[in-house]
Formats: C-alpha cells, structure tokens, sequence
C-alpha cells in the first residue's frame, strides 16, 4: 500500500505534537505491558500499539474545550491524548487512589470529565447511545460541540451502533462515528462475522455519508477527521469513518493472539504508523534521527516517571468502597 | 383539595418540573404528537415543542442510553419506557451505564436521570405485557427506585425523582392511571426513601407498594369488620428502604404480612420478610407471611390472572395465619 505524507503542507511544531502524541502512547502502553507482566496490573489490560494514528490524528482535528470524546475499554491512547497526565494513568491500572477514576475503574474505565474524555467503557457498543446522548445535550444546549465516539470493529453489529445512527440522522446530532476497525473482534477476523467487508458502507442505510480512512496514516486521519467535524460543527450532520487499523499485541494481555500468522503481524509492522510517519519527516528534512530519538527518550522518561509515581501513590482507603455509589 | 387522578398527577408533576428548570427534557415513544401511550404526558408537545418532547424510534437500548448520555452532561432527561416490559431491551444502559458511571469514575460524572413508566400486572395482556419487574433495578446499587401507590405520592416523588442527582427508577401501573386521589394545588415535594403509614393498626403490620394498596386497603376494611385492625405501611420507595418505619410499625403490631405483585423469589418481599426476621426477631410473635403474584408467567384467561396474583382473600388468608386464627 502506498502512503501519502504530505509533511511540507503542515507546521512543524503541528507535526511534532503529532509524532510525540503517538511516540508517548507507545512508550506508555509498553510500560503498562510490561507492568501486566510484574502484576502491578490486574484483569484486563487492552493496549493500544499500532493503532496510535488513529486516537492522535483524529483527536488533533477537535477542540475539547467544547467538543467531547466518548470510546471503548481500549481507552489509553485517547486518555493521553486527551490531556490525560501519564502518571495519573498508570496510577489507575495500578488501583491506587491518585488514579483518574481514584482506582475504581481500572484500564478499562479512564475519565477525564474536564478535559471532555467522557470514558472509557466496558461494554461493546453500549457507549455509542451515551455520546450520542452528549450530541443531543450539545444540540438542545446550543452550543458549538461535535462528539467523537470510537469503537471496534466487534461493535458494530450490536443493535446499539445502528439504533444510535439512526437518531443522530432523524435529530441531525454533532457526532462523528469512528470504527476503528483492527481486523479481530477479540480472536474473530472482521471477515468471518460480517455481512460486508467494508463497513463504511453500513452508515449509508441511515443516510450518513461513510467514508473508510487509512489508519496507519496519521495525517489522513487528521484530515478526513477535520471534514467530518467541520460538517458535524457547521451543520450539525452527523458522519461516520472507518479507519482501517492494526493491533500488534493480542485482544488483551491475556491473549497470546495464535489467531493469526506471524508473517500477517510483521506485514503490519512494516506499515508502523509511528515509522512511516517519522521516515517521511526525515526524507522532507523536517526531522533529524536525533531530534526523533530525543523526542523518544522523552517520551520513555515520561512513561518511567509515571510508574514511578503509580508505585509511589497510595492505595485507596476501605472507606473508598461505599463512596461514589450515588451523588 | 382538588381530587385528581394518578395520570394527572404524573403529568403536574413533569409539567412544574420542565416549567422550572430548562435542562428537563422528555423523551420516548409516543410522548409527544401521540401524547403518550397512556397519556401521561397530553399537551406538553404542545407547552414545550418538540425540542423538550421527543419522540424516539422504537429503540429501546438507543434511547435509554441517549438520556443517560445526556444526562453525563448536563441535562436532566426524563426517559419514558412505554411499558416496563420493553425496559428488558434497555437494561444494559441502565445496570452498566447509568448505576455505575460515578461510581466506576471515581465520583467526577453524576447521571440525573429519571425512567418511568407503567409496570406490573394490568389485564388481558398475557406473559410479555404484564409482569412486574422491580426486583431487577431493586438489586442493583447506583440507582434509586420509586413506586408510589396514590396521586399525592406519584406528583410529589416525581418532583423529587426528577430533582435527584441520581438514576430513579420510576414505577407506575396501567391500572393505576385512572385512580383518583387528593392532591393539593401548592407545591409539595415527597423524599425518596420514606415509607408511608396508610393505616394505623395494632394488630398486624401489612407492609406493601404499589397497586396491591388497594387490594390491602380492601383488606383492612374486611378485617375491621372481623375486629382486626391492620397497620399498612407503604414503602413508596424500594431503594433506598425505610426501615425504621418498618420496624417501628412490627414492633408495635408484633406480627407482619408483606404483599408484593411481584414473583417470590428474590424479591422486595423476600427481602423486607429477611430484615424484619433479622431486626424484630424479638417482636415477632409469629413468622412473617408473604403475599405474592404466583411463580408462572402471566396467562392471557382472565380468571387465571387474577388468580396469579395477590387478592384480598390472599391478604386475609395472610394475616389470619400471622394471628394464629
């Protein structure tokens, strides 16, 4: 597959937010495997590496002053790049109490309620109604808003993916659905369980335009992304994009992923979106290798500072147990 | 005072609530150009348009988590469920979305969010239409669930469900719409999680909710004629419980019957019959009697589905039993 970088066309400072963006996110999701594997992180711990374009460039076309981003159990990737500071991240997949969510909700639960990161969920597709509600609230308020809603490619045939599309087209909601389609509903290719193979054809039966968007390229995302919230801002229209993406690690860190071939996973990583992009600054003299590698030892300091401050932090006291169950 | 009915009463109460505070919103099937399915919420489309009246598709799911969704970020939706039974499509968003949210985010999101909706037995509607199904919400902390038996209760909960910064669970009845009741003109407000004292009595505490007050107010009055005076305590709300009301009452009557329209097992009733065991163990002179629907699902012949559920001979055959007679 050939990619297109145009690099010359954007800011520099713009780009290296996004390489950074994308660079943390591995250094931190690797930190989070690697502290799976000492037990410092319990239950379910879905990692976001290969798909770090997606959650980057998509995030960098919105506004979360006033716009809202609401996505699955996979919820790494969109915390950090939601503002999320590392540590207090790592701090919630250890359980301790500096974590986002005070260590109640685990990898699966971040929230960021002020910087607009609306979770982190566990169910598939059961939050594509709640940020299609955010929709409602920021069209009945008024307001300026457009939400993101993520979720795989397992959600999409759950009822709630097509009811919520359905009322985001009748009431015209400020919302862009994004399919991050990473080829396996938990072991299960894509293929085996769906009626048809390119899913952005689904949006059409509820008269939203689908368009499918190439996932290892963080500027395509960035830019289709930015139409879609342009169309959902200005005329309230909701849109859908399938960004076609890879997961190198299994479903979970339980998952040895023996569901697919060694040679499938290294034809994936030769299309690393974190390579690709950074090889096509370097080619357009826009990035040095040690501007890169410093930016990557940063980034690695970030992510060993964070398990610093985790290990540091406290557990939650017992008291914690009864608190927060009603307002 | 005004006599109105339960329906009229429902409908006040939404009508003050949306007059008072914009961010209140409606929405379901039928609530609006149709006026709602059992007309609870007449000419509010007309009072507040369509952008606070919405109707919705038949997405049960969908729309239940839009309201929750909402209410995440600030409105105060009001999500009508034409009948509870079409609730089971929605429980999900409910159990998973709207009970866990503040607690699984550490406290920083709060859901206002009322479900109402008609629940329990009505007639003639066979095994999907007509089924109560409290004890699936009763069981899940996050939630608050109200069932209020009268028109001054049904108006003033749901002014107060409406205001609470939590998910209320709010259960009605097809049968109950048309009961008439004394409700004054003022604005009044009822907390959740107080349990109301129907009738006073010595003899025998009969603990109820919802439609079946009617059938143990009927009750009382028979077992008057026989020289038995029964306490009834409403509980009005099932989650949070008033227990000391109901141990109050127990210990005074020595003796309780529970009577429930829901099916036995797992229950409200199973429950209150465990704390008043547990918690007026030494009051007790005899073992607490419960009243339920039958454990079938509901049958369409009319005879069968009065017999499934709880009557005022039942209630009688109770207390008799609890008095040793």
């Amino acid at each position: 597959m050939s990619r297109d970088f145009p690099v010359e066309k954007y800011d520099k400072d713009f780009l290296l937010k996004l390489l950074r963006d994308m660079v943390l996110i591995r250094r931190v999701e690797e930190k989070a495997g690697q502290m799976y594997g000492l037990q410092k992180i319990g239950g379910f711990c879905h990692l976001y590496i290969g798909q770090e374009a997606v959650a980057t460039g998509s995030i960098a076309a919105i506004d979360l002053s006033k716009d809202y981003v609401l996505t699955t159990y996979r919820d790494h990737g969109h915390a950090l790049v939601c503002g999320m500071d590392p540590g207090v991240l790592i701090a919630e997949l250890f359980g301790k109490v500096t974590g986002c969510s005070k260590g109640k909700g685990g990898s699966m639960h971040l929230f960021d309620a002020e910087n607009h990161m609306y979770g982190g969920h566990g169910i598939v597709g059961s939050h594509i109604p709640l940020a299609t509600g955010v929709a409602l609230k920021i069209k009945y308020k008024e307001e300026d808003g457009v939400v993101l809603c993520y979720f795989g490619d397992g959600a999409i045939h759950q009822g709630a993916f097509h009811e919520s599309l359905n009322m985001a087209k009748i009431w015209n909601l400020p919302i862009v659905y994004i399919c991050e389609n990473n080829q396996y509903g938990m072991g299960t290719n894509y293929q085996r369980v769906s009626s048809v193979h390119d899913f952005y054809i689904m949006s059409n039966s509820y008269g939203i335009p689908g368009k499918q968007v190439d996932g290892m390229n963080v500027l395509e995302v960035y830019e289709e992304t930015k139409k879609a919230v342009k169309q959902a801002r200005e005329q309230g229209l909701p849109s859908f994009l399938e960004i076609k993406t890879y997961r190198y690690r299994g479903h979970s860190m339980s998952d040895p992923a023996k569901y697919r071939t060694r040679e499938e996973l290294e034809e994936y990583r030769q299309q690393d979106p974190i390579l690709l992009f950074k090889n096509a600054m370097v080619e357009k003299n826009i990035l040095t290798e040690e501007e890169y590698k410093r930016i990557d030892d940063e980034c690695k300091k970030v992510a060993n500072q964070a398990v610093e401050f985790a290990e540091k932090s406290e557990e939650p006291g017992l008291e914690a147990l009864y608190e927060d169950v009603l307002a | 005072m005004p006599i109105i009915t339960y329906r009229e009463a429902l409908r006040s109460a939404m009508d003050e609530e949306m007059a008072r505070d914009e961010n209140v919103i409606l929405l379901g099937e039928e609530v609006g150009q149709y006026d709602g399915a059992y007309k609870v919420s007449q000419g509010l489309l007309d009072k507040y348009g369509p952008k606070r009246v919405i109707d919705t598709p038949i997405t049960e799911e969908g729309f239940t988590g839009v309201g929750i969704g909402a209410a995440m970020a600030g409105l105060r939706p009001i999500v009508e469920w034409m009948t509870f039974n079409f609730s089971i499509m929605a429980l999900d968003q409910v159990i998973n979305n709207a009970a866990k949210m503040r607690y699984m985010s550490g406290g920083q999101f709060k859901v206002p969010i009322v479900f109402r909706g008609p629940n329990g037995p009505a007639e003639y509607l066979a095994a999907q239409h007509s089924q109560a199904l409290q004890t699936l919400f009763v069981h899940i902390p996050g939630l608050k669930v109200v069932a209020p038996a009268t028109p001054y209760d049904a108006k003033g909960l749901l002014k107060s469900a409406i205001r609470d910064d939590n998910p209320v669970v709010f259960l009605e009845g097809e049968l109950m719409y048309a009961w008439q009741g004394e409700v004054p003109e003022e604005e009044y407000l009822i907390p959740i999680g107080k349990a109301d004292i129907k009738r006073e009595g010595s003899d025998v505490t009969i603990i109820t909710y919802s439609k079946p007050l009617r059938v143990v107010e009927q009750a009382a009055q028979e077992l008057e004629k026989q020289g038995i005076q029964a306490e009834i305590v409403d509980l009005r709300s099932l989650r949070p419980l008033d227990e000391e009301t109901i141990y109050n009452s127990v210990k005074k009557t020595n003796r309780c019957v529970i009577v429930d329209e829901s099916w036995p097992m797992v229950s409200v009733a199973s429950h209150v019959g465990w704390m008043v065991s547990r918690y007026c163990f030494d009051y007790l002179d005899a073992p607490v009697e419960l009243v339920t629907s039958e454990d079938v699902p509901m049958p369409y012949n009319h005879k069968l589905e009065l017999a499934a559920q709880p009557s005022v001979e039942k209630v009688i055959n109770g207390v008799k039993k609890v008095l040793y007679i």
